[in-house]
Parts: structure tokens; C-alpha cells; sequence
């Protein structure tokens, strides 16, 4: 039979007699036929609503276990079968104290299930994002496909309007794509020929064709969704103390309600009725369930509410590490700024200085030689065919040009090249600039110089400035010089700087300044990786459908710093909101059982079997609503989100 | 003379329950038979688990049949919080749960409550 059956039989049965109780004080009324209508309608209660306590909690004592179904077992059939007694040998009887806590117990149970459904269908709603079908070029022809038959490789096109079905790179078209239900990035994103787009994202304007890479579980919404999976499902280290608690909580519970009974009765001399209510109320009232809901619930609605901002949480472990942080270590090239180097000046004659680079960068796959290619793309500029390469280790590149030596590269150039005192002037100013300067030579003279910079993003600033309102400390790690690392602080407000670090050291310096606290470290989570598994928090920024999953505890979908303040204030929030439930839940154990004792009994004040009922049902109700609420609650962070 | 009776009845019966629920009592296991590659072993849900600890094969592809006879709500769901498997396991309807057995090692699943516990060893 379900909760709700069970429920409704109780409260219809229950209602004549709290008529009664509520009724007689005022106008004397009684139920017709007395102790004997108790009997019969308690009877009903106890048989139909109360039997699936009993079994479940006979069940579970022959396994030697003990469930909250054995205090709500052994309380009600305690208060029922001595009513009988005590009927019978006219004493006072309490058949309504039974069914009443039946009908509370029920009815705690009844909302209860509805919010723990609530509370977990965050997941469901990822997976029902997921397209069903796709259209896919086979043969020259476009078919209609079950998701599930689309594999690597494909080419599929995509309509206005229509769901993206799986993770790939755009070859034909353009578009501007909705990713907000993977991303959580509001606006929506221009998409061109080579750029990545994420299944079950939706496009908006155009119609292009991609080629699927990543087809079902590696799919980045598949990855999402077991990621949010075992969030959900992962245990706090503060549940440890719970589950010491749960595994000997109700006997410890037995053992107090029959000292309290042996207490009252024996020592005491109350009546026999009289110490046993005492007892039965001890059992009612201590219930763990609102322990054993208190992290589940919040842990679910949390790590949710995060996906949906893409903000993946990993486990309820990391919730605990991120509110003891004091300090925000920062990747440099890709998380602060763009991750784009780009030519912002040229020194001497622009067409010959990046021809001359270009030429010399062309094989390249520095950042910075990207730069200069795409400068001299961009201009138009004629690249002059080089000769006899050279690699200058440590320093640039040289070669041959027009019969001439031609070279390129950094500072340390400088020791065996010319320069003239005009071209140092500029360097210092471009360096403070923030720039990075690369050197342009022909012979043994240098003849230009070219300055490149990576921009800060734009929302970087606010970023910094919402964590240091946080009272964080903020460090930059880089392997750039001092002076263009400084430059870059300086404009986002960073604290602190740690340049000319090698990437292989900065997992090193993260231990270091672990030594003053603990210690989040944002990086981009492909080359950051070591650094992020030795920071206390990994905080892994993705970008593209290539999130890096294992290396961080946090991971933000999005390329947005602002996140970071956002995953900490959503960490905190839902840290917090455990400790509150846990404390409410233990408060209330540890008040309501001396309450129900007896022990202030001299003071009038005493808890009767009924309202223990009433207050055991409230309090796993106000944890689970607590969570749940959690859904809503404002998040105190200085981002203002569009 | 009553209230001496009824005093060492109480007293036993704190005893009965320390020895019962706290004494060392022999936990239900079950390793399971491996057959065609597959090893499936089914557990009962009334009051607890049965068995109570399973022992499975290391890289032969597991499955746990759960079946609940149980009514109670703090049974309805089985959670295996190392495999990210929060199963709802409906009254009567026996529910399968694949285990990936790839890494060995000894895992806990528990009610969706965290009241009841079972241990799953991998070896």
C-alpha cells in the first residue's frame, strides 16, 4: 500500500478522536461508545497504516539492525496494547497517542518523499536535454538518425531551431548557437567553420554541418551528467559523524526510554500509565531521520543548482576544503587573460619587420609566433622565402634572408646584438607597458621590435575584485617575466606575483603557499593538471568540449572567471546549509529526549507521545524544505549576473 | 516486590539489547559464481540487506539484483556513492544494478537514508 493510502486511513480514523480531545475541555462532548469506539478505530490504524512499521522493523531486528521503523514500532504497539490493559482494569488509557503518532509519522513521510523527488531531479532534467535524433549526410543524402547511430566521423547538419546532437567541429556554415543548458552562459555564441560545438545545444540562426568527435558517454552533457551523478551521490566527510551516530542510535534511544520508564515507575512512584508515556515519548521523539536526510538532501540540491550554472562540483568533500580557503592561486595565459597573444605595436618599418619575422616564425607554434603570423595575415604582408634555419636555443630563431643573417627573439638576444639607445627607450616603455618584446635583427643589429600582449578578459577585473571582497588573497603564477607578469596584475588587482615560474615548477610553489593556509589554484586544466591536484582546490576552467575532468574539484563549463567567485559562493552556501540542517537535526534530539524524559516535569513542562509525533515529523520535513530551499537561495557574491 | 520484578526485567532487557545490537554477530555473505562472464547475485531488501556483504570477481561485468519486500520509504532507494548508482527501488519490482568491476577494492552502499548498509568487496 502507498504512504498516501496509509495516510489518509489514519487521519480519517484518527480525526474522531482529536474531535474528542479538542471538543470535551470546551463543551464536554464524548465520543459516543467511549473506550470501546477508541479500541475499534485505533484498531484500524494500527492494522492497516502501523503494520508496515512493524514488519519492517521485525525484519531488521532479526538482522540485528534498528531503524526509525523500530522506534515508531515499538512506541505506538507500546501505548496500544497497554491502553488495552489499562482498559480493562480501568485505568487511564491513551489509544489516541498511537494513532495520532501514526498519522503524524505518515504524513511527515508523505511530503517528505515528495521533496527528496524534488530534490533529485536535477539529473533527470540534464539527461532529458540530450537530442533524440540527428540529421545525418550519408552518401550524399541526408538522413534521419536515432541519436544512438551516430558515430565519429559523421558529417550533420544542423537548422535553425534544431537541438545539436553531438559534440564536433563545425566544416561548413555558421551560426549563432544557444549553449546556455551546458554552459549557463546566457548569450548566444557566434559560431564559424572550425569551431567546436556541444550536443544537446541548441542553434539559433543558420545551418551548418559538422563532423561528430564525441558520441555518446564522451559526449561533454554525458560527461556532465556522471560527474553530477556521483556529486550527488558522494559522501561529506561531516556525514562520518552521522553515520557513527545512526549505526547506535536507536538502541541507545531503547535503552534511555526504559530507564526513563524504570526511573518514573520505580524510583519516582508514578503511575504505571504515567511511565510509560514518559517512555513512549522518548521513542517518538528520536527519530534520526532528519539526521540521515540533512547532507544527502542539501548535497543533491546543491551540486544541481551548480550544473545548471555550469559550475560541476565534484563530491561533497571539496564543499568542506572550499570553506577554509584563504587563498586564490591563479594560472596566467588562458585564465586571467584571453589566451590569444596579439601584435599591439611594431618599432620601425612595419611591413619589413614582420615580413622578416613572419619568415622566420613561419614553422612555429609559439603562441607568440601565432601572433606574428596572424599580424602579417592580417596586413597582407609579403613573407620573404628563408634559408639555412636555425633554432638559438633559449633565445629565438635564425636564418638566412636575401643572402643576409636575419634573427628573432627575446631579451637575451641583447648580449651579443646592437642596439641603438632609441630602440631601449621603447623597450622599457613597452615592457611596462605589459607587453612582451621580441627582438627583429639583421647582421648583428637589431632593427625593430615587435610588442605583443595578451589582454586581460574583460570580466577578469570584477572577478579578482569579488574574491578580494571575499577577504581571499590573490596570487598569479607565470612563466612570463616580472614586468609583463606585474603589468597584467595591475590591471585585474592581483595581490601578489610569482613570475618566471617553469611549468613544471608550479605545483611546487602551490605546496609552498599551502604552508600559510589553504589554497585554490585556477588554472585551465590541460597543462595545469599537477598544480591542480596539489592545491587543496583544483578549479578547472574549461573551454570548448574539452573539460578536464579529473584534474580539477571544481569544474567551470564556461572560460568565465566570474565563475570562480560563483562556485565558491554556491560551495559556502550549500557547506553551510548542511551545517544548519545537521545542527537543527542534533538540536533537536538532544533537546526534545530530555524533554521527553520527564526531566522537566517539575517546571510543567512535558512532551506527550502525539506532539513528539508531530515534532519528528516536522523535523525532517524542515531539512528536507531546507534544502530544497537551497534552489533558491540568493548566492553573496558581488557578481551580477545578466 | 513489583516494582522489584519489574526493575530486573528492565535491567535485562537493556542487557538483551546491548548483546543484540551490539554484540558480534555474523554478517550474511555471499561471493558470487561466475558463469558465461557474468556474475549476478540477488539481494533481498526486508529490514536490511541479504546478504549484507557481497564478494565479487575482479573484471568479470557484475550485476546486483536488488528486491525489495520492504515497505518502509527508508529502503525505497540504494545508494553506491564510489559508483555515482542511486537506484529507486520500487516495492516487489526486483531492480538490476551493474557494478564495473574494473578496480578492486571494498565499497559501501547504503539506503537512501543511510540507515542500512552493505559492503561490496571486489577482489
Amino acid at each position: 500500500m502507498k504512504i498516501v493510502t496509509r495516510f489518509w486511513i489514519s487521519l480519517i480514523f484518527s480525526l474522531p478522536m482529536l474531535l474528542e480531545m479538542l471538543l470535551m475541555p470546551l463543551t464536554g462532548w464524548m465520543l459516543p461508545g467511549g473506550q470501546w469506539t477508541m479500541l475499534i478505530l485505533t484498531t484500524v490504524v494500527m492494522v492497516i497504516s502501523a503494520r508496515p512499521f512493524i514488519q519492517s522493523a521485525v525484519a531488521s531486528f532479526k538482522k540485528h539492525h534498528s531503524n526509525m521503523d523500530t522506534l515508531v514500532a515499538i512506541g505506538t504497539a507500546t501505548a496500544y496494547f497497554f491502553s488495552i490493559y489499562a482498559m480493562f482494569n480501568h485505568q487511564a488509557v491513551f489509544f489516541e497517542s498511537a494513532a495520532f503518532v501514526i498519522t503524524f509519522v505518515l504524513l511527515g513521510q508523505v511530503f517528505e518523499e515528495k521533496m527528496r523527488h524534488n530534490a533529485s531531479n536535477a539529473i533527470e532534467k540534464l539527461v532529458d536535454l540530450q537530442a533524440k535524433e540527428a540529421e545525418v549526410i550519408r552518401n550524399g543524402q541526408v538522413i534521419r538518425v536515432p541519436i544512438t547511430e551516430v558515430v565519429k566521423g559523421d558529417l550533420l547538419r544542423v537548422k535553425p531551431g534544431q537541438k545539436i546532437a553531438v559534440d564536433g567541429v563545425i566544416t561548413d556554415g555558421n551560426s549563432t548557437i544557444d549553449e546556455s543548458m551546458v554552459t549557463g552562459e546566457s548569450m548566444p555564441v557566434e559560431k564559424k567553420a572550425g569551431d567546436h560545438v556541444i550536443g544537446s545545444t541548441i542553434n539559433s540562426t543558420g545551418t551548418f554541418t559538422f563532423e561528430a568527435e564525441k558520441v555518446g558517454n564522451d559526449t561533454m552533457l554525458a560527461q556532465i551528467v556522471d560527474l553530477v551523478k556521483k556529486a550527488q551521490n558522494s559522501h561529506a566527510p561531516i556525514q562520518n559523524l552521522t553515520d557513527k551516530v545512526s549505526d547506535v542510535f536507536v538502541p541507545v534511544v531503547l535503552i534511555i526510554a526504559i530507564a526513563t520508564f524504570l526511573i518514573w515507575y520505580v524510583f519516582l512512584g508514578a503511575a504505571l500509565g504515567q511511565a510509560l508515556i514518559f517512555a513512549v515519548s522518548v521513542v517518538v521523539i528520536a527519530c534520526p531521520c532528519a539526521l540521515g536526510l540533512a547532507t544527502p538532501t542539501a548535497l543533491m540540491v546543491g551540486t544541481g543548482r551548480g550544473a545548471k550554472m555550469g559550475i560541476l562540483i565534484k563530491n561533497g568533500e571539496v564543499l568542506e576544503e572550499v570553506n577554509d580557503i584563504q587563498t586564490v592561486v591563479f594560472d596566467k595565459t588562458g585564465t586571467i587573460t584571453v589566451g590569444k597573444p596579439k601584435v599591439t605595436d611594431v618599432i620601425g618599418d612595419q611591413a619589413k619587420i614582420i615580413g622578416l619575422a613572419a619568415g622566420l616564425e613561419t614553422s612555429s607554434e609559439h603562441p607568440l609566433a601565432t601572433a606574428i603570423l596572424d599580424q602579417a595575415q592580417a596586413l597582407e604582408i609579403n613573407v620573404p622565402q628563408v634559408t639555412n634555419f636555425k633554432a638559438l636555443e633559449g633565445r629565438g630563431v635564425e636564418a638566412v634572408v636575401n643572402g643576409q643573417r636575419a634573427f628573432v627573439g627575446n631579451q637575451r638576444l641583447l648580449t651579443d646584438s646592437e642596439i641603438n639607445s632609441q630602440l631601449k627607450a621603447e623597450i622599457t616603455r613597452l615592457q611596462n607597458e605589459a607587453k612582451t618584446v621580441v627582438f627583429v635583427g639583421l647582421g648583428n643589429e637589431i632593427i625593430g621590435l615587435i610588442a605583443i600582449q595578451d589582454t586581460p578578459k574583460t570580466t577578469s577585473k570584477e572577478a579578482i575584485a569579488a574574491l578580494k571582497a571575499r577577504g581571499l588573497k590573490t596570487v598569479m603564477l607565470t612563466g612570463d617575466n616580472q614586468h609583463v607578469a606585474q603589468a597584467i596584475a595591475d590591471q585585474v588587482g592581483i595581490d601578489e606575483v610569482i613570475a618566471d615560474v617553469l611549468p613544471s615548477d608550479k605545483a611546487a610553489h602551490v605546496a609552498e603557499l599551502k604552508a600559510h593556509g589553504k589554497v585554490a589554484f585556477v588554472g585551465d586544466g590541460i597543462n595545469d593538471a599537477p598544480a591542480l591536484t596539489a592545491a587543496d582546490v583544483g578549479i578547472a576552467m574549461g573551454s570548448g568540449t574539452d573539460i578536464a575532468i579529473e584534474s580539477g574539484g571544481i569544474i567551470l563549463v564556461k572560460n568565465d572567471l566570474r565563475d570562480v567567485d560563483l562556485a565558491l559562493a554556491l560551495s559556502k552556501k550549500t557547506f553551510n546549509r548542511i551545517r544548519l540542517n545537521l545542527f537543527w537535526a542534533f538540536v533537536y534530539n538532544v533537546l526534545g529526549i530530555p524533554v521527553a524524559t520527564g526531566v522537566f516535569y517539575t517546571f510543567g513542562l512535558i512532551l506527550s507521545p502525539e506532539f513528539a509525533g508531530l515534532a519528528m515529523a516536522l523535523s525532517s520535513l524542515s531539512v528536507v524544505t531546507s534544502s530544497v530551499l537551497l534552489n533558491k537561495a540568493k548566492l553573496s557574491s558581488k557578481i551580477v549576473r545578466a | 516486590m513489583v516494582k522489584m520484578i519489574v526493575l530486573i526485567v528492565g535491567l535485562l532487557l537493556i542487557g538483551f539489547i546491548i548483546w543484540w545490537f551490539f554484540g558480534k554477530h555474523k554478517i550474511d555473505t555471499t561471493t558470487a559464481a561466475v558463469q558465461h562472464n557474468q556474475q549476478t547475485i540477488n539481494i533481498e531488501v526486508k529490514g536490511g540487506y541479504s546478504p549484507e556483504r557481497v564478494v565479487l570477481k575482479k573484471g568479470v561485468p557484475a550485476v546486483l539484483n536488488f528486491n525489495r519486500k520492504d515497505s518502509s520509504s527508508c529502503l525505497d532507494r540504494v545508494v553506491f556513492p564510489d559508483f555515482g548508482i542511486n537506484q529507486e527501488l520500487p516495492q516487489n519490482q526486483p531492480q538490476t544494478v551493474k557494478i564495473d568491476t574494473s578496480k578492486p577494492g571494498t565499497y559501501q552502499w547504503a539506503c537512501g537514508m543511510d540507515m542500512f548498509h552493505g559492503e561490496l568487496i571486489i577482489k
